[in-house]
């Protein structure tokens, strides 16, 4: 074990991988709440256009990212909300059309681009001390935000016609819901991958949504489950020498699999 | 505007209100005064415009044309007052929430932002669920209640407001008939402790017996304030649903709604 902490980029990963736990804890319950898993997944991969322009002009492309998924998410947050028609179908049409735009310019860009594979598809090597300051950011940003509109949010999640009548400021909430969207996705990017974003969003917030029935705990619980699943199949690549994004991604499959199973058999769950 | 909060100024004040969704109008004219200590219900066919009126009663569908005033006000302004019970099917039956949660729900507004919930505010919830008899409940996940149990939990929520008008869309959809009786028995109640009440619903034959004056919606409105259903009425709302015929009227109903479309 104490081999894994010898290496500088472990010890960066693992590291993120606290990090974005809480991020992925907090955002992920109110994404499967308030089912936003869609647009959440659409973001992620829109966000694939930032880094490709941003590979292409020679700038850093977390920016490209951070950017791209900014405008993924209020475009698609704004398409969400007309009621009028075919929103799944527009969402989709820009989550490709993000993807297309970062392949072409990759395509543009002379040179070695190998290290963009590790933006799809995560690396353990891939994270360096700026992301490490970038990752504290996000989470302070978004840990403030759960914590001043906690029941405000639960409330839009759980009906928000109601706290519309109520006068709540519920369009103000969703949009920045929707940011804090698009920014956790930017920091869990580097450590599974944009397109396996959505299922370290989602997975652990489903499995506490199974057994527990007051969102903060939700919360928690999939908190430390994606620090268990971020932690776990990252020493995993690390020892097997695989992805660690899909490593990642499929112990949290395979746990929210045998989840369903207990929730199905278990007659006197917490519930 | 018209503000004088003395004399005799109805709750709701609809006047020659036309509303629908794009091109299509689903409420044709309707006009409808809401008086201190009324308890209409509006019965009608699906489709018939009910939710469309609540929705513009409450300021989340602008009106086409016409007039709605909720105490004087905007129904945005106005809405605060008015605790809501929206249709059943509409939630996410799914939801993790505790009963207490969603009845603290109702406390929630713009002053309340930043500040967590208070004493005062705990107590008004459990005050609401022991009134929907519900308070032994209150720290049962909502996802393991019966239908009946959940729309009493909604009701108490809207009565978590304080309001002054109580209006609720379809209360007794997929509800067993003595839940059903036990809804309507509660509103009696809420009402006679001095909420107003207007709701909407196909379930004739039950709100027929509960509420203080009767009418039906279906595009156009046909209310005067009468106690029972008349054939005038249900000649607009002809395809009113089958629960009539077992409420005695004319055969000629059951005949309209044999030709009608459902």
């Amino acid at each position: 074990m104490s081999v894994i902490l010898n290496y500088g980029f472990m010890r960066n990963a693992l590291m993120a991988g606290v990090l974005v736990s809480l991020a992925c804890g907090m955002i992920g319950t109110l994404v499967v709440l308030k089912r936003m898993v869609f647009i959440s997944g659409g973001v992620a991969h829109a966000a694939y256009g930032g880094v490709g322009l941003a590979f292409y002009f020679g700038v850093n492309p977390v920016l490209g990212a951070i950017s791209f998924s900014l405008i993924a998410s209020f475009l698609m947050g704004y398409v969400q909300r007309q009621t009028h028609q075919r929103q799944d179908t527009l969402i989709g049409v820009m989550w490709a059309i993000g993807m297309a735009i970062g392949i072409i310019f990759t395509d543009l860009t002379p040179g070695y681009k190998a290290d963009l594979m590790s933006y799809l598809f995560g690396s353990i090597l891939a994270v360096t001390r700026t992301d490490l300051w970038l990752m504290l950011g996000v989470n302070v940003l978004i840990i403030t935000m759960v914590v001043l509109f906690y029941k405000e949010l639960q409330a839009t999640a759980f009906d928000e016609t109601f706290a519309r009548v109520r006068n709540l400021p519920v369009d103000l909430l969703y949009v920045i819901l929707v940011a804090m969207i698009g920014l956790a996705v930017v920091i869990l990017m580097r450590l599974v991958g944009l397109i396996m974003i959505i299922a370290l969003l989602t997975v652990p917030a489903a499995i506490g949504s199974l057994f527990l029935k007051h969102m903060k705990h939700i919360m928690w619980l999939a908190t430390g489950l994606s620090l268990v699943f971020t932690t776990g199949g990252l020493i995993l690549s690390f020892f097997l020498n695989l992805t660690s994004g899909a490593t990642i991604i499929l112990l949290s499959g395979i746990t929210y699999l045998i989840a369903m199973v207990i929730h199905k058999f278990c007659r006197n769950c917490p519930d | 505007m018209q503000n004088n909060p003395s004399g005799n100024q109805p709750l709701v004040e609809i006047t020659h209100l036309y509303a629908g969704y794009n091109g299509e109008t689903v409420l044709d004219d309707i006009s409808l005064n809401l008086e201190d200590g009324d308890f209409i219900g509006l019965i009608g066919p699906n489709g018939g415009g009910k939710t469309t009126l609540l929705k513009v009663i409450l300021g989340l569908l602008p009106p086409k044309k016409g007039l709605v005033r909720l105490m004087g006000q905007s129904p945005q302004q106005g809405r605060s007052q008015v605790g809501y019970v929206p249709q059943f099917a509409v939630f996410d039956t799914d939801f993790p929430i505790i009963v207490h949660d969603v009845v603290r729900m109702g406390r929630l507004s713009v002053k309340h932002l930043f500040k967590p919930y208070s004493k005062e505010d705990d107590t008004i919830v459990d005050e609401q669920l022991e009134k929907v008899d519900m308070l032994k409940h209150k720290d049962r996940s909502l996802r393991e209640l019966s239908g009946g149990q959940r729309q009493r939990v909604y009701i108490a929520r809207a009565l978590a407001t304080e309001p002054k008008i109580l209006l609720l869309d379809e209360p007794t959809i997929s509800v067993d008939f003595e839940a059903r009786t036990h809804i309507y028995d509660l509103l009696k109640e809420i009402n006679q402790q001095g909420v107003t009440i207007l709701l909407v619903s196909h379930d004739l034959n039950v709100i027929s017996t509960y509420v203080k004056t009767i009418g039906c919606l279906n595009r156009q409105l046909h209310y005067h304030g009468e106690k029972e259903v008349t054939p005038e009425m249900l000649q607009i709302g002809y395809n009113c649903p089958v629960d009539l015929i077992a409420h005695g009227l004319p055969h000629r109903v059951l005949a309209n709604h044999e030709r009608g479309h459902q």
